[in-house]
């Protein structure tokens, strides 16, 4: 019986997507459920399952190809066994073998979770997977507690589904599609001293998003800087204790969104957004922070992130950050957002200009911390005191935030981080 | 008697199943009364089994490496070789009353109350001890039976423990026989009957089935009955012992063919009856408390090692599966966790069975014939200690280690190995199997060198047809 494969809906506003690749073949068995093909669209790379255990009997759209919501992409046959496969290679060792024991159609027996990452990889795992160039992590375990065995590293190879680094994994955050067309391009011929690579999807649309916030507000940004010290020793103070009361670690991205946060409440223009001719000003706090991937900038967005506690916000900025690496942010995490945190210390950034992630009106650069000679006034008169300084930079759209408001917002944040006991007091 | 009658738990039997159940549970928190009927604790493993045969096994080979003259081969000279056979038992007997004593500093430490006499469970939660200075009544929430098993006999054969004995006399000759002959070819035969051949008696094995070690590896018990015959040990196989009767000179025995035929008379001076054990399960009162048990006396139970009557628990020799120490310690550990409300389990498919012979066996997981049964597809991997250098080295190269691996997965199903010491050498197959480890797992971590571990790394490398050494 014949089996349409089609394109699963793609997501608010998304009306078609790029076939990026097929993972299995016409000929090949593949198990209810299992990822056929990746799909790329504006927002994230899907994988297409196969409704139905079978064999894929025709690719109707190759790789390339557009393809809208609902359309056909292929067809298969429900329930059919697949032919020996024809790569066999080691997977399978040929002499005294009475049956295939492990068909590639048939899922493993004892059900298998993601691959624990507490657990070394065993030695034949760990040849297998460089052999192979696998992700251990994509691979399902059997072994005890959540080890993955050799068994299950071989099935894996056979049914195709483990490959590492997919050609392009991750994602931008939500927006209104992509609008302007690409200006023309003259011809030019080829230099041997140069190298042609077309840009990948993902790298596309970032480009078109950049350009598109830069081209509509009046982005401009201001700085100031802040003393780290007592934050510093906040979190040295009660580290042990958070970590160990909450199983997670106190970092200090929890420190600045909830210093963003107190600040958005009283300058909320930095919180709202352009519509039109009118401005919408929310009344939640979506913080969205920037991680970044192989593939690019990605940003989850922290929903509610007011109604967080300190370690509710770095457990889920920690979940995230490995959501992302794992290529597995879905739209929902990344859209929804009212403002941004980036972090370009954690490369080293001592300064810079972030750009706006449209439609939203602000967005708060951290960079690198860095002792710096300062002076520090007190009642018995200025001193130059060592302390770790850290620049901020505040990108604003000015068309509906103003220079007083910006500055203002920074300097709250400031305050803040400065004296922890503010975030306390709210103050 | 105790001032104690009450506890959470009361265990009848202080072998190895028991006593480490009623120290497991006195761990977990609950008190314990520990019920056991000899003077000395530790059951048939300390008192009458493993311990005093591993412990004649030692002293009698090393009287035979002496009295064969091979040392001569390595440059050491002796006169001719005495045996003391009084020496070797008060030996034996020394170390015997040391361990049993360990157990009882062992309950000391962790308060497990320790009642000696004959215990009868009168009802759930009850169990009245009778012993040389009357009955007590004891109670408890629960009660775990752990009363082994004991040496079973043959019809027509009557065991005697002076000129027909079972394990237990065999472990305490006056003297050595000039003529021993051994019924059953199983591991606690073969252990006792090269411990009297080492000491000079003339050993003679009659066995029912057509090979020796059953349940075992087929490939190990041939080539192991070669190694025996080697040494000096004949075989009868496929031979039934119709009657044993003992008389002024020695023993009569009446055999003949398994399959039926002409009947033979046997002489021996001593005869061995290593047929099976049975367990311990009369007297217990079980048929008034209710608890049933199967055609073989044995108790079964369910996976929390619960008997069908609430409360009551058993363990080891008295319920279904290997009647190993080991598999009883695994049984009383569980148990006790259950009871306690923790997670307990026993692997029974990774019992390591080991037969302290020289050279020994060590058998872990499936063997070839029912991985050929379950029609389950496997390759094999076997690497001889000829070729290990540290065998080589000290001279002991009998034997080798077969790998058997799931043709598709890799995953280990089963190790079987003849050599020296192959008991110890086993427990590094023990701990990757328990971790559902590949042949190529095993092959690719570090073994140092030279050991005898060395050939488990080789019959690893040879599943994969890449032996290194061979």
């Amino acid at each position: 019986m014949s089996i349409e494969i089609k394109v699963p809906p793609l997501g608010e506003s998304v009306a078609e997507g790029t076939i990026a690749r097929w993972m299995k073949s016409v000929g090949d068995a593949v198990a209810q459920d299992e990822p056929v093909a990746e799909l790329e669209t504006d927002k994230v790379t899907l994988e297409v399952p196969a409704p139905a255990a079978g064999v894929l009997s025709s690719i109707v759209a190759e790789a390339g190809a557009t393809v809208g919501i609902d359309a056909v992409i292929a067809l298969m046959e429900e329930g059919a066994v697949a032919d020996a496969p024809a790569k066999a290679a080691d997977a399978a060792p040929s002499s005294q073998a009475l049956a295939p024991t492990t068909a590639p159609a048939a899922a493993p027996a004892p059900s298998p979770s993601p691959a624990s990452a507490d657990h070394p990889l065993s030695p034949a795992v760990k040849r297998l997977v460089k052999d192979n160039n696998l992700d251990p992590r994509r691979i399902p375990a059997t072994g005890k507690d959540g080890r993955l065995t050799k068994g299950d590293v071989l099935t894996a190879i056979e049914s195709g589904s483990a490959k590492a680094a997919a050609p392009a994994a991750s994602s931008l955050t939500a927006s209104a599609p992509v609008s302007s067309q690409p200006p023309a391009v003259m011809p030019r011929s080829d230099n041997p001293r140069e190298e042609r690579v077309p840009m990948t999807r993902l790298r596309k649309v970032i480009a078109q998003r950049l350009k598109d916030a830069q081209n509509t507000a009046a982005m401009l940004t201001t700085f100031n800087e802040v003393d780290m010290s007592k934050v510093m020793a906040l979190r040295s103070d009660y580290r042990d204790v958070f970590e160990k009361t909450y199983g997670v670690r106190l970092g200090f991205m929890s420190f600045f969104v909830h210093a963003a946060i107190h600040a958005l409440k009283e300058f909320p223009a930095v919180n709202a957004e352009i519509h039109g001719d009118d401005i919408i000003y929310k009344n939640y706090y979506n913080i969205g922070v920037a991680v970044g991937t192989p593939q690019g900038l990605v940003v989850p967005v922290l929903k509610d992130a007011d109604q967080m506690s300190f370690a509710e916000t770095e457990a889920s900025i920690n979940a995230f950050g490995q959501k992302a690496r794992d290529g597995q942010l879905t739209m929902d995490d990344m859209s929804g957002g009212t403002f941004t945190i980036s972090n370009g210390g954690v490369y080293g950034s001592m300064l810079s200009t972030p750009i706006l992630n449209k439609p939203q009106s602000g967005i708060l650069g951290m960079h690198n911390i860095q002792k710096r000679a300062v002076v520090v006034s007190s009642s018995s008169g200025d001193s130059i005191e060592i302390r770790p300084m850290m620049y901020l930079a505040l990108s604003y759209d000015h068309r509906i935030i103003d220079g007083r408001e910006a500055v203002s917002f920074l300097v709250r944040l400031k305050d803040m981080i400065e004296d922890p006991r503010r975030l306390l007091l709210g103050l | 008697m105790a001032d104690q009658t009450h506890a959470d738990l009361i265990v009848i039997g202080a072998g190895p199943g028991g006593y480490v159940a009623a120290i497991r549970a006195a761990q977990l928190g609950m008190s314990v009364i520990c019920v056991e009927k000899r003077a000395t604790l530790g059951g048939t493993c300390l008192n009458v089994g493993c311990i005093p045969s591993k412990a004649l096994l030692n002293t009698s080979e090393k009287y035979h490496e002496v009295a064969s003259g091979h040392l001569g081969d390595l440059g050491i000279s002796l006169g001719k070789a005495k045996l003391d056979l009084d020496a070797m038992m008060a030996n034996k007997d020394q170390i015997v009353h040391d361990l049993t004593g360990g157990i009882d500093l062992l309950f000391r430490k962790n308060k497990v109350t320790r009642v000696t006499g004959m215990a009868t469970i009168t009802a759930p939660g009850q169990v009245s001890v009778s012993n040389d200075e009357g009955t007590t009544t004891l109670t408890a929430d629960r009660i775990l039976i752990a009363t082994g098993s004991e040496p079973s006999s043959l019809p027509g054969v009557d065991i005697d423990e002076d000129k027909i004995v079972s394990s237990t006399g065999a472990l305490a000759l006056p003297k050595v026989p000039k003529r021993l002959v051994l019924i059953g070819a199983g591991y606690i035969g073969l252990e006792m009957g090269t411990v009297w051949k080492r000491l000079g008696a003339e050993v003679e094995v009659v066995e029912y089935l057509p090979r020796i070690l059953p349940g075992m590896d087929a490939e190990v018990a041939r080539k192991f009955q070669s190694i025996l015959e080697k040494q000096g040990l004949n075989f009868r196989l496929s031979t039934a012992v119709k009657s044993a009767k003992a008389n002024k000179s020695g023993v009569v025995l009446d055999i003949e063919p398994a399959a039926g035929g002409d009947r033979e008379k046997l002489t021996a001076d001593v005869v061995l009856v290593a047929v099976g054990r049975r367990p311990n399960t009369d007297g217990l009162g079980l048929d008034a408390v209710g608890v049933t048990r199967d055609e073989r006396g044995r108790i079964p139970v369910d996976e929390d090692f619960e008997t069908n009557i609430p409360g009551i628990f058993a363990i080891g020799d008295v319920i279904p599966g290997p009647m190993l120490a080991h598999k009883a310690e695994e049984d009383g550990v569980a148990a006790v966790e259950i009871m306690a409300g923790l997670a307990g389990h026993v692997d029974y498919d990774h019992v390591p069975g080991i037969v302290y012979t020289a050279p020994e066996i060590a058998t872990l997981g499936k063997t070839e014939e029912q991985l050929k049964d379950a029609g389950i597809a496997y390759h094999k991997g076997v690497f001889p200690f000829q070729a290990n250098s540290r065998a080589r080295a000290i001279g002991q190269t009998e034997g080798f280690v077969k790998i058997l691996a799931d043709a598709a997965t890799d995953r280990v199903l089963g190790v079987h190995i003849i050599g020296h010491e192959a008991g110890t050498v086993i427990h590094e197959c023990a701990t990757a199997m328990a971790f559902g480890a590949s042949s190529e797992d095993i092959a690719r971590t570090c073994h140092g060198h030279p050991t005898l571990n060395e050939a488990v790394k080789e019959a690893a490398l040879a599943v994969d047809g890449r032996a290194i050494h061979i």
